[in-house]
This record gives C-alpha cells, structure tokens and sequence, in this order.
C-alpha cells in the first residue's frame, strides 16, 4: 500500500540525549497507524518532528510523496497528550481561533463546529467558559478542534486519557468513521486493548530506535508461541497422570465448577493443532480449543523489557 | 488572515476586555486630573477652616501685629491661660496662642493650643510674623531701621540659556527639565515592567494551561511570541492613549466649569498658600505664573512625547521578548524569579542613577547609559528635556532597534525549547544549551 507519510532516517538529538536513532517509518494511506514504546522512547519527538514542531538533525518526512513543508500544517490535525485550552476564554470563541488558526475562515469554521456541537450534543457550551467545564467536556471540544479542518493525516496522543467509557466508545467509532472517509492516523498510546482495537499497522521504538514494524495481524501472527488452550468437560479420572505422559508440556490446568478442566498447554513447533486434539481426546470430553494469538500487551512488553514470552493470559 | 494577525487579535481583545484594564483606563486620568485639580479646587475654597485665633501675650511685644488673613482671624484677650484653654475647648476659639513672659526681657518661646490638629500654614504664619517683629525690634534696638534692611534685600531670576548647534539660544529651565525627565523616565521604566510582565504571565499561562503544543501545531513558536508580544504592546499604546486623552479631557471640562481668570487668580491662591508669609517673593506672584507658561512653552513637546513612545516600545519589545523567554522556562510564576533578577537589574540601575544623572545631563556616565540599549530606554528619556544632540539620539535609538532585534532572535530559541518542557525545574545551564539546539 502507498505510504502517505513516510520517514526516512530522521535523528535527533537533544544536547547528549539521543531522543531519535536513525528512524524510518512506512504509515499506509487510510489507515490507523499505532505508534507505540514506553515513556521516553521517542514517540512525542517523533510528532514533534512530523507537527513541525521541531526540525530533524538529519533525515527527512514526506507528506503524501512531498518533502514536508510549512504548508502542509493545514493538512495535519494534532492532539497532543499535553493539551489544555485558554481558561478565561468562551468555548465557541476558542473553538473559532484555534480552527482559524489552522487555516480555516471564519465563517466555515462556524458551520463545522454547529455541526461537530450538534452532534456531541453540546450546542449549549458555546458561551460558557472553559474553565467551567470538566475535563473530559475540555477533551471533546479539543477533539473537535482537532479534526474540524478535515486534515488528510490525523495524529492522536492518548486521546482516550480523561473519558469515561461511553465516551471513548463515541471517540472510537469516530475515529473510525474518519479512517473510513479516507484520513491517515497517527495513534500513540499506552493502552494496548485498544490499538488491537483499532489499529491497522504498528511500529513499536524504544530508546529512539524502532523495534517493529508491520501490519498488526502478522505481527501477532508472527509473534505466535505455540500456545494453546483446552476445556474439558468430565475428564477421566486419572487424568493427572495421562497429563504427565503427553508428547507435550501443560503449563498448568486449573479445575473449574462443573467438572470442567482447563488447560494451558505449550506445544512443539512442529505440532499441528490436529496433533494436540488428538492426544487430548482420552481425557475427557472436549468443549474448546484454541491457539492463544500473544496480545499487544504481551509482544509490546516482551520487546520492550527484551524478555521472553513466557507467560500467557487469555485475551 | 495572517496567523501572527490572529494572535495579535486574540491577545489585544482579550485584555482589553479585561475588568482591570477598564478600571485602570479609567482610574488612571481622575488620578491624574485629581493631581492637578485639587490644589486649584483648595485654594479656591478659602471661606472653608477660617480659624479664629486668641492670643494671649503677656510680653505685649505682638499687639496688633497680627493681621487677619483669608484663613484666619486673631483677637487679643486678657484672661488666664487656663480660662482661654477651657473657651478654646468649649469652642469659642479654634486656636489659643500663647505668648508667656521671657525671662531675659525677649520673648522665645510661645505656646499653640488647640482642640484639633493646627495647619501648618497657619502655625508657619504665626512663627513668620513672630520673629519678623522680634528681628525688627532688636534691629531698632541697634539703631538699624528695617526699610534700610528690607530695601538692601536682593533676589536674583536667573535665567539659563542654552545654545545650540544652529545657534539659536533657548531658555533652558532646570527645574522643569527635572521634573519632566524623571517623570516620563519613571513612566517608561513602568510601563516596561507592567507590560513585560503582561508577556511573561501570558506565557506561563500558555504553558501551564498545555495550550501551547496546540497552537505550535498550527503556528511557528516565533509567531505564538511575537503575536503576543505585539498584542501586549498595543494594549500598552491604547491604555496609554486613553490617559492622555481622557486625562485631558477632564481637565478641560475642568478648566471650561472654571472660567480662564478665575484659574489665573487660583493658581496665584495656591501659590501664596505655600509662601504667604515670606514677604520677599510676595511680589514675584506674578512672574512666577508667567514664568510657568513660559516654560510649558519652551518644551519640545513634539520631541519629548515622540521620543517617549520609541523609547517605551523599543524598551519594551527589548524586554518583552526576555520576558517572554522567561516564562517560556519555568512552570508557574514562582519560579521566575532566578531569571528576573538579572533581566531587571539594568532597568532598576538605569532608574536608581536617572537621579544622579539629573543633576549632570551631559556627562559620561549619562551618555554610555544612554546609548547602551539595555538602560537607554529609562536613561534617555532623563536627558531628552535638557537637548539631546540629534547625532546621539540617532545612534542611541539604532542601537535599540539592533538591541531588540537581538533580544527577540535570542528569546526566540530559548522559547521554542521551553514551552515544550514541562515539570522541569530549570537552571541556565539548561536554558544555554537551548540556545544551541
């Protein structure tokens, strides 16, 4: 897929601290892109540079196949984590000077936001003033701001901190109704759960260096450990000892109510599903089975703390 | 619309729509007008505190010396101190003087009593007219009659010319030149604070709110500044425009409610408030009213008010850009004051030797002070009354153009790095190796 921003080689350093090693990244036209790493990795400078913020020491961003430029800036919308609005000043006028800002007039930028208040159903905010609001009123309007110029590259940090669930659900499906219209994102976040959700692609960095890459289904699939899980329903009665003689290792089993059975076994690479049921099939009735995919959670600690896989939860 | 046009907009609408900025306006000229007002206004109103004065004078040195004023009128009594103390009390008198027996035949000592606090004009009138009888009876005494000695008193008006390069000669007027320039020099060092500060808060504000990073999405941090900057510096023009006229404003309706001539004779009340009892400059009344439009006339003003506006934006835009590099780099206003030591201090040296450099216009210290563009804004505005050569005031004024230009180039990278960090306690050697990012 056509990459529509890409970026080559970008370094930057920060008096004798190295925030960005060499970076390339490839975010795919139209898609969700999670930009993940622990706090310190690089991802805000990274923003920063991709904003304009900042300029890179050396390397370079291309904006939909162009060499980033001033100019661009009205094509991007940002939200960045640290975000606030002017205390003193009127929702609807703050709202108005930071769309201006962006590059938009005034008078279309009245229209879009009775259409983004409408929707939101927050109309009655208009004149009242911000520090009047909580912060997760705070948040919607900074949502709204954000995207009312119909940027073609969107770039969220944390976007969900400081929402109550139904709220992030009405941001979620929002953010995807974007992606569907045709908007490249930028996701950062520390919340795994939800860049499965959402995400198309990942890069994961840490220390300024990135570690991954790719699409999000084949990391995971990449990232398989040959884990599998098994419900067994009224198990032979022995089964602790047919346990111990299986050609495989079960990392441990858990009785559960109703005489139920739980397995977690980590199978050899070259077992096949079909192997397993198989051999699992003299003990007892067999109500599931599954092969346990790591979760973004797992692979992203994994990489991060350069561990191993060792432990697995449901998902 | 250009986007530094929208800060600008933005940071002027909004303080100019400020409460305190509308109580200042307009507190600011009835303060002003109320300087110049209320002196006319007390001098007019002479049949308000007439004193009635008793005396007691058991030396009979000062019967029928003293005479009535517009304030005060005396009657001589021959009671006992402690009945006229009593009638004082119960009212019949404002004011008891008494004038006991000296004892080496020449009174030296008096006593005022009263129920309320005395004026002091009216307790400098009563000790001018004592002595002034004394001094003439002991002269007597000598055998010197008082017409020769008041006839052989001299006073001298001495008028300073000054001349200059097309030589032309003006008067110069010291005493007004002062005032003026320590005033609008006094003015200016204000003005810089009040506003610079205006900057700095306007900043921290930015930041500590997290609009910061916003904004910067959208527009270069330079813009964010010096929109800001700007902004704050027309709110400055407007507050300041709006004294003046305002201020004459109200003192012209003043003058209109007042006729011309009456003013005059008010003016001249005041005057002889102050100095009634000293005989020698009774005479010079008058002039000395005279002498006061004359002076007004003489004053550059077109000078003196130009060059008070570029030197309080030039001084200004110099520090309002370090100001704002100072917000830029800490997180709440507490912390500023590591920074705003050495910022302030060339502002407060300037202010502190204006004092002495009245005294001495032309001198060395005046003209480096002048010209360096960290103290020139206060400095200068102290020589402009008295002449400043056009070749100084245009090399002095470049150099705070080139002084600003610099500020706002450095302040500007120290900016754009500080208002992305946040929760950092900031020391300079951070803020120098901002400077090289």
């Amino acid at each position: 897929m056509q990459a529509f921003l890409s970026v080559k080689e970008v370094t930057k350093k920060y008096a004798n601290h190295l925030a960005i090693n060499n970076l390339s990244l490839q975010v795919p036209k139209n898609s969700i892109y999670g930009l993940l790493g622990p706090n310190g990795a690089g991802k805000t400078s990274l923003i920063r540079i991709i904003n304009q913020i900042t300029a890179p020491d050396t390397g370079e961003v291309f904006f939909d196949e162009q060499a980033l430029r001033p100019e661009h800036i009205s094509r991007i919308g940002y939200l960045p984590e640290e975000r606030g609005l002017y205390k003193k000043m009127k929702v609807g006028e703050q709202a108005l000077y930071l769309a201006q800002l962006k590059g938009m007039s005034k008078t279309v930028a009245r229209q879009k936001l009775q259409y983004w208040f409408e929707k939101f159903s927050i109309e009655n905010w208009w004149n009242r003033k911000v520090e009047e609001l909580s912060k997760g009123m705070q948040q919607k309007i900074q949502f709204i701001v954000t995207i009312l110029h119909q940027p073609e590259l969107l770039i969220f940090d944390e976007p969900f901190s400081g929402f109550d669930p139904i709220n992030v659900n009405l941001l979620k499906s929002e953010i995807l109704k974007l992606r569907d219209q045709g908007a490249t994102i930028i996701f950062s976040t520390h919340n795994m759960a939800s860049v499965e959700e959402l995400c198309d692609n990942i890069a994961l960095i840490n220390n300024g260096n990135k570690i991954l890459e790719g699409k999000m289904s084949e990391i995971r699939e990449n990232h398989r450990t040959n884990t599998f899980e098994c419900e067994i329903k009224n198990p032979v009665t022995n089964f602790e000892t047919h346990i111990h003689s299986l050609p495989f290792s079960v990392k441990s089993f858990e009785r559960k109510p109703n005489e139920q059975l739980s397995l977690t076994i980590a199978a050899n690479e070259s077992d096949s599903g079909n192997d397993l049921l198989r051999q699992l099939l003299p003990l007892g009735e067999i109500t599931a089975f599954r092969e346990l995919l790591p979760s973004m959670n797992e692979i992203f600690i994994s990489h991060v703390s350069g561990s191993a896989l060792n432990t697995l939860s449901h998902e | 619309m250009n986007k530094t046009l929208l800060i600008l907009k933005r940071e002027y609408l909004t303080r100019v729509k400020k409460t305190s900025f509308i109580v200042m306006t307009i507190l600011g000229p009835l303060l002003m007008a109320a300087l110049m007002i209320v002196p006319i206004v007390l001098a007019t109103m002479d049949s308000v505190g007439k004193k009635s004065i008793a005396i007691i004078d058991e030396t009979n040195w000062f019967l029928g010396k003293f005479e009535d004023t517009d304030n005060m009128t005396f009657q001589y009594i021959f009671v006992s101190v402690d009945s006229a103390q009593k009638a004082v009390l119960e009212g019949s008198y404002d004011i008891l003087l008494y004038v006991p027996q000296p004892a080496l035949n020449i009174p030296a000592n008096a006593e005022i009593y009263s129920n309320r606090q005395v004026p002091m004009t009216t307790v400098s009138y009563i000790r001018n007219t004592m002595s002034r009888e004394v001094e003439t009876k002991k002269l007597l005494a000598s055998g010197i009659d008082p017409a020769v000695i008041k006839s052989a008193k001299a006073t001298i008006n001495l008028v300073t010319f000054r001349l200059d390069e097309t030589g032309e000669s003006k008067k110069s007027y010291t005493a007004v030149n002062v005032v003026l320039g320590l005033v609008t020099s006094i003015m200016i060092y204000f003005f810089i604070f009040i506003f610079g500060s205006q900057v700095m808060r306007g900043v921290i504000e930015e930041k500590t709110s997290r609009i910061v990073e916003v904004i910067v999405s959208s527009v270069r941090p330079f813009q964010l500044m010096m929109g800001k900057i700007t902004g704050i510096a027309l709110v400055g023009l407007t507050q300041f425009s709006l004294w003046v006229v305002l201020t004459a404003g109200i003192y012209g309706a003043f003058m209109l409610i007042y006729n011309p001539g009456e003013m005059a004779q008010a003016q001249i009340g005041a005057s002889t408030m102050m100095q009634q009892a000293n005989p020698a400059t009774e005479g010079l009344d008058q002039a000395a009213v005279s002498q006061v439009f004359e002076v007004i006339e003489a004053i550059n003003f077109k000078v003196i008010i130009g060059s008070f506006l570029f030197y309080f934006l030039g001084g200004y835009l110099l520090y309002g850009a370090l100001f704002a590099a100072i917000g830029s780099a800490v997180d709440n206003e507490a912390d500023t004051q590591q920074f705003m030591l050495p910022v302030s201090l060339p502002l407060i040296l300037g202010l502190v030797i204006s004092n002495f450099i009245v005294n001495n216009p032309d001198g060395s210290l005046a003209f480096w002070l002048s010209i360096i563009p960290l103290t020139s804004p206060v400095v200068m505005m102290v020589r402009i009354p008295f002449g400043v050569p056009y070749g100084e005031l245009i090399l002095s004024m470049s150099l705070l153009i080139a002084g600003f230009i610099f500020t706002t180039w450095f302040a500007g990278k120290i900016y754009r790095t500080g208002i992305l960090m946040y929760g950092k306690k900031v020391s300079y050697k951070e803020v120098w190796k901002w400077l090289k990012y």
